[in-house]
């Protein structure tokens, strides 16, 4: 008889390309940090990826309510252009956020569950009858109840902590298994709670313990039940030193890389709004980089600092979201009217008015292109993905300081706040296109135009000879000095739009992202949906249509091929998250019968969505 | 080497011809500025004025330094952020009662705050001018304008209690014709490190003329008017018999005559410009009962906002490499 057990072997680990994880729980559940600490190990681990934060505009809304719940979505494997249509899993630490996220689970998805918050009470809270978890409702899925809170207490019992913060550990806990579950390591965590929790290292240590305990739940639960392991696929990716970054990371550092390219010291002003807040927040840890950041009292302040700046000769730099870019409107026009650089930032959300503030939209366009008074043109660019935002943040500075002009720069919430894999540049290799400022006192005048860029010169105050005076009024052509000349009037007017379209000639043409010219219809997009449409279009053609992605970044002037671009295409679909605003302004730049595919429900596009719009459009079902 | 010659008033001008009313208060306040500009004897090329919009919005055209007219009630945001970036330049906010009061109120009372080293001339009509006269929320109450023509129903704002409330620093008050005690208080708002505010009582010709003669006539300026000396006591009157003295048991300023009522000098104020709450006496004065207070009210300097912002940023090793920065936190190489 066999008397001695051996040490029995870990189960060979399924392997996946990709999946879609979605950790949701209540606001104070701490689901935004899990999700993140799991991005971080995950691009560690060497997956591509790409994640979806979407969280409620309340701090802390009632405990247990569906209003109150938080969700971080990321999607990671070989490939990744999108934060994923359908989860594959869904961790649910209460019954809110199960009722909240059930219906976007793939059926026989997988679902991890705190069963312990399944109480009468909290189902009440959720507004459920009865007990999900009880009631076969879920059959479709593969469901792990687990007790999670209890767990949690009991692995840092004894830590010394009160029942509430031993409670708050347990998304460290689920992050734990989760680190297990897809075979990533928890080292980057473990530093990064000991660095948080400096100050408190209590709470490090039952983070960290729970943590901990979480992965060996894991481990050990393998042995016993129906809890697998995964292994997901590293990404082909081009050699390199990578990090991960969000859309702001990568605004912030942009912005910076512009400023230095421009050999200027950025001031930013700005007032707090969601989403834009976290820009001011990271440039406000950047002084020791030359960046000087003002809290303003308000947007319009914010704004006409940053102006007050750029005449003095730095860098003015603002950001809001739609509210806030609103009331800066008039200031803006101050800019354009007075030929000074300046970069806006939009990082818009669904609205209008308040709207739906922690929510994802594309509809400032045509407040950014037109929305303000008088024929003030301005030049606008988008960013497509929280990567490309470090890039469009240059462009925006070479294109203020080059031509002298306010710049406005569309992201989006999402793109704020989604992070992703990024090989990081030669900051010594990125172009240079340093400022002159006027200093010769002969024959200068303040509005005397540069023929080729038609830029006004810079002439910054503190400068022996250059003092001159500038307003909001109409000024004369060449001195600056106030004219109420119709003929003049006509001719600024021209002059400020002949600037701004002669941008289009300084910008790369309009190269197509995926397919060739002269198909049968080509999908056109800006700003975040560039993953989706990129990926519904790759789709499509690997079904055997003839369909094309263009995606804009330069959206005001407009690339200046794109014309004839579309014009080889049978049909432009325009897919936005709005009701048809990029489409209004190429259907009037270049009189072509596009078509729209608009999605305003706050969240983004669906890969599924467009390729169904696709199949509708031409006519299969495949 | 040829020394240079120190600049004259004329100097200061622009060559722009002055557009406002004949008659126009802002003509002598330009007047005096200019002629403290060459006094101070900073630079033309470092010294900039910032205006909102209004009748008072004008003046920059008509200097020969840096100029910037903006937009309506902005001035203070603009000023901030030329201060941001170039903390040397010296900087005049020019300002009115409807542009520093009713639409830039906020950002008024937000540079007070934050100590922003600027001068703010702030030239009060207690009216709209550039608009055609409507009443403004300095009008006193009863004032009838195009927009009130049953007379203004709203109590009037102080901008000296004003500034003092939003924790200003200087606070002094002069007025327009007063060409020989405007400069001394254009000079120590100037000398003041941090935000200083001058009201200047202005007359609007056109539409609210006499509007101070109650306080401005000949007739009766000795005795509506105290000009405020730190330190002496506060006198007023054409025989400077009488005083400001806070009545016994109680914490009120009341003017009285030396020698009546057995009133002597020891019972009058003195007057003592870092005493924020006796500043907040002085600036809510009003005739009959009591004289306007004019020169300098408050003065009691602190930190300025450019300097403190600058001892965050000097505390810091200046201009790291961007590479650092993009490689700081967690990254990972993959192999070729």
């Amino acid at each position: 008889m066999e008397t001695h057990t051996a040490e029995p072997s870990p189960a060979p680990r399924e392997t996946l390309d990709a999946v879609v994880i979605r950790f949701a729980g209540d606001s104070g559940d701490g689901m935004q940090v899990a999700g993140a600490q799991f991005t971080q190990e995950t691009a560690l681990f060497g997956n591509d990826l790409a994640t979806f934060p979407d969280f409620p505009a309340e701090i802390r809304a009632p405990v247990g309510t569906t209003f109150g719940v938080s969700a971080f979505q990321i999607h990671f494997g070989v490939q990744v252009r999108t934060s994923g249509d359908a989860p594959d899993v869904l961790v649910a630490m209460n019954p809110a956020a199960l009722k909240v996220n059930i219906g976007d689970l793939k059926l026989g998805g997988l679902m991890v569950v705190d069963q312990n918050t399944f109480t009468q009470r909290n189902l009440t809270k959720a507004g459920m009858e009865s007990n999900p978890l009880e009631d076969n409702s879920l059959a479709p899925y593969q469901v792990i109840p687990l007790e999670i809170s209890k767990m949690t207490l009991e692995a840092v019992k004894g830590l010394g902590l009160s029942q509430k913060d031993a409670l708050r550990c347990k998304n460290f806990w689920t992050l734990g298994l989760m680190l297990w579950m897809y075979d990533r390591d928890r080292e980057a965590t473990t530093e990064w709670l000991a660095k948080k929790f400096a100050g408190r290292p209590e709470i490090a240590e039952a983070n960290i313990t729970a943590l901990n305990a979480g992965h060996a739940f894991g481990e050990t639960a393998e042995l016993s039940s129906n809890i697998t392991g995964y292994s997901v696929a590293k990404a082909k990716v081009e050699p390199g030193l990578y990090r991960t970054v969000t859309g702001t990371e990568a605004l912030a550092w942009g912005l910076l890389a512009g400023a230095r390219a421009a050999g200027l010291k950025i001031v930013f002003g700005s007032y707090p709004i969601t989403p834009a807040s976290p820009l001011l927040h990271n440039l406000a840890h950047l002084r020791a980089y030359g960046v000087t950041t003002f809290q303003a009292e308000d947007e319009i302040a914010a704004v006409c600092s940053a102006i007050g700046a750029s005449y003095a000769g730095a860098l003015g730099v603002t950001s809001s979201s739609g509210p806030g870019i609103a009331l800066k409107t008039e200031a803006i026009g101050l800019a354009i009217s007075t030929e000074l650089p300046l970069v806006i930032v939009n990082a818009q959300r669904a609205g209008p008015s308040t709207g739906l503030p922690t929510k994802t939209e594309q509809s400032d366009l045509h407040q950014a292109v037109y929305g303000r008074n008088g024929d003030a043109p301005m030049p606008v660019i988008a960013a497509s993905t929280p990567t490309d935002c470090f890039e469009v943040a240059i462009e925006a500075v070479r294109l203020a300081t080059t031509y002298m002009t306010p710049v406005m720069l569309l992201t989006e919430g999402y793109l704020a706040n989604a992070a992703e894999p990024w090989l990081i540049p030669d900051a010594d290799k990125l172009p240079k296109f340093p400022v002159k400022f006027r200093t010769d006192p002969e024959n200068f005048q303040p509005f005397a135009r540069n023929p080729k860029t038609l830029a006004r010169p810079w002439a910054v105050p503190g400068t022996p000879g250059l003092e001159h005076r500038i307003g909001g009024l109409e000024k004369d052509s060449v001195t600056g000095d106030i004219s109420y000349d119709p003929d003049n009037h006509q001719h600024m007017t021209d002059a400020r739009a002949a600037k701004i379209n002669g941008i289009a000639n300084d910008i790369p043409e309009q190269q197509i992202q995926c397919g060739e010219t002269g198909g049968d219809l080509v999908l056109v997009g800006w700003g975040s949906t560039y993953g989706p449409i990129n990926q519904a279009v790759r789709h499509a053609r690997d079904e055997g249509h003839d369909v094309a992605h263009i995606h804009i970044r330069h959206i005001w002037p407009l690339p200046r091929n794109l014309g004839d671009l579309l014009g080889t295409f049978d049909r432009v679909l325009v897919p936005e998250m709005n009701n048809g605003q990029l489409l209004t302004l190429l259907r009037s730049s270049f009189a072509i019968p596009a078509e729209g595919l608009n999605k305003v429900s706050g969240k983004p596009f669906l890969v599924s969505e467009i390729l169904t719009d696709i199949h509708t459009r031409l006519g299969s079902n495949s | 080497m040829t020394a240079t010659a120190p600049l004259t008033a004329k100097d200061f001008a622009s060559d722009q011809e002055v557009r406002w009313c004949p008659g126009c208060g802002d003509y002598a306040i330009l007047k005096t500025v200019q002629r403290t500009l060459a006094q101070l004897g900073t630079p033309r090329e470092n010294t900039v004025f910032v205006s909102g919009i209004g009748c008072a919005a004008r003046f920059p055209y008509y200097l020969s330094t840096y100029g910037f007219h903006t937009i309506h009630g902005r001035g203070p945001a603009i000023a901030t952020g030329i201060k941001l970036a170039n903390p040397e330049l010296d900087v005049w906010l020019v300002t009115g009662d409807g542009d520093a009061l009713s639409i830039g109120g906020n950002h008024l009372i937000h540079v007070l705050r934050r100590n922003v080293d600027i001068q703010i001339l702030l030239f009060n009509n207690e009216i709209y001018g550039l608009t055609k006269g409507q009443y403004s929320p300095t009008s006193r109450r009863g004032t009838r304008s195009p927009s009130t023509p049953k007379g203004s129903v709203e109590a009037p704002i102080s901008a000296a209690a004003l500034a003092l409330g939003a924790a200003g620093r200087f606070v002094a008050r002069t007025v327009d014709t007063q060409q020989k005690r405007m400069p001394d208080v254009l000079n120590r708002a100037h000398a003041h490190r941090g935000a200083s505010l001058v009201e200047i009582l202005q007359n609007c010709i056109v539409f609210n003329d006499k509007v101070f003669s109650h306080i401005t006539d000949k007739s009766v300026a000795d005795e509506r008017q105290i000009h405020l000396e730190h330190g002496k006591p506060m006198l007023f009157g054409a025989e400077r018999n009488r005083g400001l003295r806070v009545r016994p048991g109680t914490l009120k300023v009341e003017a009285v005559t030396l020698g009546e009522d057995g009133i002597t000098q020891d019972d009058i104020l003195v007057h003592d410009e870092t005493d924020r709450t006796l500043a907040s006496i002085l600036a809510v004065m009003e005739p009959p009962t009591l004289p306007v207070a004019l020169g300098v009210l408050y003065c009691d300097p602190a930190p300025t906002y450019g300097e403190s912002v600058s001892n965050q940023q000097e505390s810091l090793a200046e201009n790291q490499g961007l590479n650092d920065l993009l490689r700081s936190g967690r990254t990972w190489t993959v192999a070729g």
